[in-house]
């Protein structure tokens, strides 16, 4: 990673960091961004506050992807299975009582009769996504690279098969649409600042030294005592009950949710993400994120002007094709630029 | 340092079958506190397949591994590592992307990391772990004379120093017991010489028993208490490093025998 001038001596490094300091600083930063959030919300239309607040969700899906595969090397494309698990588990619990039984008439009584406030929604859709990961990641983590890859990709299609033909639980392949729209951009807002809160203290702690030494050399790592089986499937299971939280949230901001709505294109677009900004990156993957979600809702009006739908796919993957050639490790490496590790205390090292 | 009687280290009859081909058989060790042990044998006779038994990289097909009393035959790596058991690789593996530091720092996860709600929640018990990691690697980094180094990243070093900080990662998992598969591949006779002084240092002043596998026969010669001799999978010798040199079976299967010598003339 890189170092920064301070961390050029054992004495530099080995000094506790001043807890205190950083927080505060991460305080302001955080309050700095609720004020643009703030200044979104007054000054914008509706459907740009909405736009902005994808774009912060996505930011920190981008970031749930760079815990459970950047810091541990591996290649899951499951995110929008998780996803889709978490918007469902969420909609089913927030959705209004009255017409739950014409529309979902399958569910057991207790379900049928509750309509739950977002907060608990949110947190048991990613729970029950967390859950579902544990199960998967103990079969699917013992296979690497590419396996890996092509055994979450099937879970997509797995899960997606599932909400479409469960008809009396999910309403099958037509969704579930008037969703409460219970969340805004406070909600993405709040999200990202803690899914990057998180990311920043599993990466700079012992915890995330251990998983990124897996990625670095598994064996070594074994052999030093570390069980990288169990941090695997830990960094899997985080990035799984985020985006599990991603998804509701989502769900609940466009007030619907089919089974098509986290399709593999987005499971591409999260790894592109990703793989631009640095694998391991957390500054990377919010900038890439914000970047490609920017460039795509721009190039839409082209796209519908020019009658060429699809452009923006073909962008983001010349932008890929591009990083790759020229940076091969992402704009950012797996490390964070030495300014933001200053004020958010990195301690210099990882 | 008193010498602990009890053995740290306890093979028995440890066999390894790949196939058709017996690469391990019936190999035996005894590693009690401070010994240094060497074991050479020619090419393929089977000294790393010894140690990756022993670290439970690969499950032996018969045979027992004792470390401190305890049997952990057939247990994973990272268990095996936590009993006492550290190692080097033949072919250096270093977690290239993460600073000297942090290499080393990962020696002490087994015994110290906060938890996992412990970090994420950041807990007083979180920067506990933490400082005590950080202080541990600091002592080590400035025992091994890492200190210009602990902020660079380990793949950048040069050969001889990411020998060291592979050294040093093994010692900061606090091991009873330390394999080195060949620590002085690819180094210079005056790196080689210093690194003689590093083991024999760590040897004594820890009490870590060693056990070394060498082609380089002067570090061998100069170093090792015992020696031991593989070949085709069995010990053909353990004794004396000079009674090795004089042993008939030692120089038959490093030399061949003297007739097919004198054939080959």
């Amino acid at each position: 990673m890189i170092p920064d001038a301070s961390s050029t001596s054992v004495e530099a490094w080995s000094r506790p960091r001043a807890p205190q300091w950083s927080f505060i600083a991460s305080l302001v930063i955080v309050c700095l961004g609720a004020v643009v959030v703030f200044t979104m919300t007054q000054w914008l239309d509706r459907y740009a506050v909405t736009l902005c607040a994808l774009l912060l969700i996505n930011a920190a899906l981008a970031v749930s992807l760079t815990v459970s595969n950047g810091l541990s090397g591996l290649f899951s494309l499951g995110h929008p299975a998780f996803m889709t698990i978490g918007a469902y588990v969420a909609a089913i619990l927030t959705f209004p009582a009255t017409r739950k039984g014409t529309m979902l008439p399958d569910l057991p009584e207790w379900l049928a009769a509750i309509e739950a406030p977002m907060l608990p929604a949110v947190l048991l859709g990613g729970g029950v996504a967390g859950l579902v990961s544990l199960v998967v990641g103990y079969a699917v983590l013992r296979l690497k690279g590419h396996y890996l890859a092509v055994a979450t990709l099937g879970l997509i299609i797995v899960v997606q098969g599932l909400v479409r033909n469960w008809d009396g639980l999910t309403r099958g392949g037509s969704g579930l649409s008037g969703l409460p729209r219970h969340v805004d951009i406070w909600w993405a807002y709040g999200y990202l600042v803690i899914v990057v809160a998180l990311a920043w203290r599993i990466k700079y702690s012992s915890l995330g030294r251990a998983i990124m030494a897996v990625r670095e050399n598994e064996l070594a790592a074994e052999c030093s005592g570390i069980n990288s089986a169990r941090l695997k499937i830990l960094a899997f299971s985080v990035g799984a009950v985020l985006a599990g939280v991603g998804g509701a949230l989502t769900a609940h901001l466009i007030s619907v949710i089919t089974p098509g709505t986290f399709s593999i294109v987005l499971a591409f677009n999260l790894v592109v993400m990703v793989v631009i900004g640095g694998a391991g990156s957390i500054t990377g993957a919010v900038l890439a994120a914000a970047g490609i979600t920017l460039l795509s809702e721009s190039l839409r009006p082209v796209e519908e002007a020019a009658n060429l739908y699809g452009l923006s796919q073909v962008v983001v993957a010349v932008c890929l094709i591009a990083v790759l050639y020229m940076r091969p490790s992402g704009l950012f490496g797996s490390g964070e630029p030495s300014i933001v590790k200053r004020i958010f205390g990195g301690r210099g090292q990882a | 340092m008193q010498a602990d009687a009890a053995p740290k280290l306890e093979i028995n009859d440890l066999s390894k079958r790949f196939g058709g081909l017996l690469a391990v058989d019936r190999y035996n060790l005894v590693l009690r506190q401070a010994d240094l042990v060497g074991l050479i044998g020619p090419n393929g006779a089977g000294k790393t397949t010894a140690f990756n038994l022993a670290t439970g990289i690969l499950r032996p097909t018969a045979g027992r591994i004792r470390i401190a009393g305890r049997d952990l035959t057939g247990a994973r790596p990272h268990v095996i590592a936590k009993a006492g058991l550290a190692r080097t690789f033949q072919n250096i593996r270093l977690f290239a992307d993460l600073t000297v530091a942090e290499n080393i720092m990962c020696g002490g996860h087994a015994r110290h990391a906060a938890g996992t709600v412990s970090t994420l929640l950041q807990l007083p018990s979180f920067w506990r772990a933490e400082q005590t990691l950080r202080n541990e690697a600091y002592r080590l980094i400035e025992s091994l004379d890492l200190g210009a180094l602990a902020a660079r990243r380990a793949g950048d070093l040069s050969y001889g120093d990411q020998r060291r900080v592979e050294i040093g990662r093994a010692l900061a998992t606090q091991p009873d017991v330390l394999l080195l598969d060949e620590p002085a591949a690819g180094l210079n006779p005056s790196e080689t010489s210093e690194l003689m002084a590093f083991i024999r240092k760590v040897n004594e002043t820890l009490g870590i028993a060693i056990l070394v596998v060498e082609h380089d026969m002067s570090l061998i010669m100069g170093l090792c208490q015992r020696l031991q001799v593989l070949n085709r999978g069995a010990l053909i010798f353990e004794g004396a490093p000079q009674q090795a040199q004089t042993n008939e079976a030692v120089i038959e299967a490093y030399l061949g025998t003297r007739r097919r010598a004198k054939a080959n003339a």
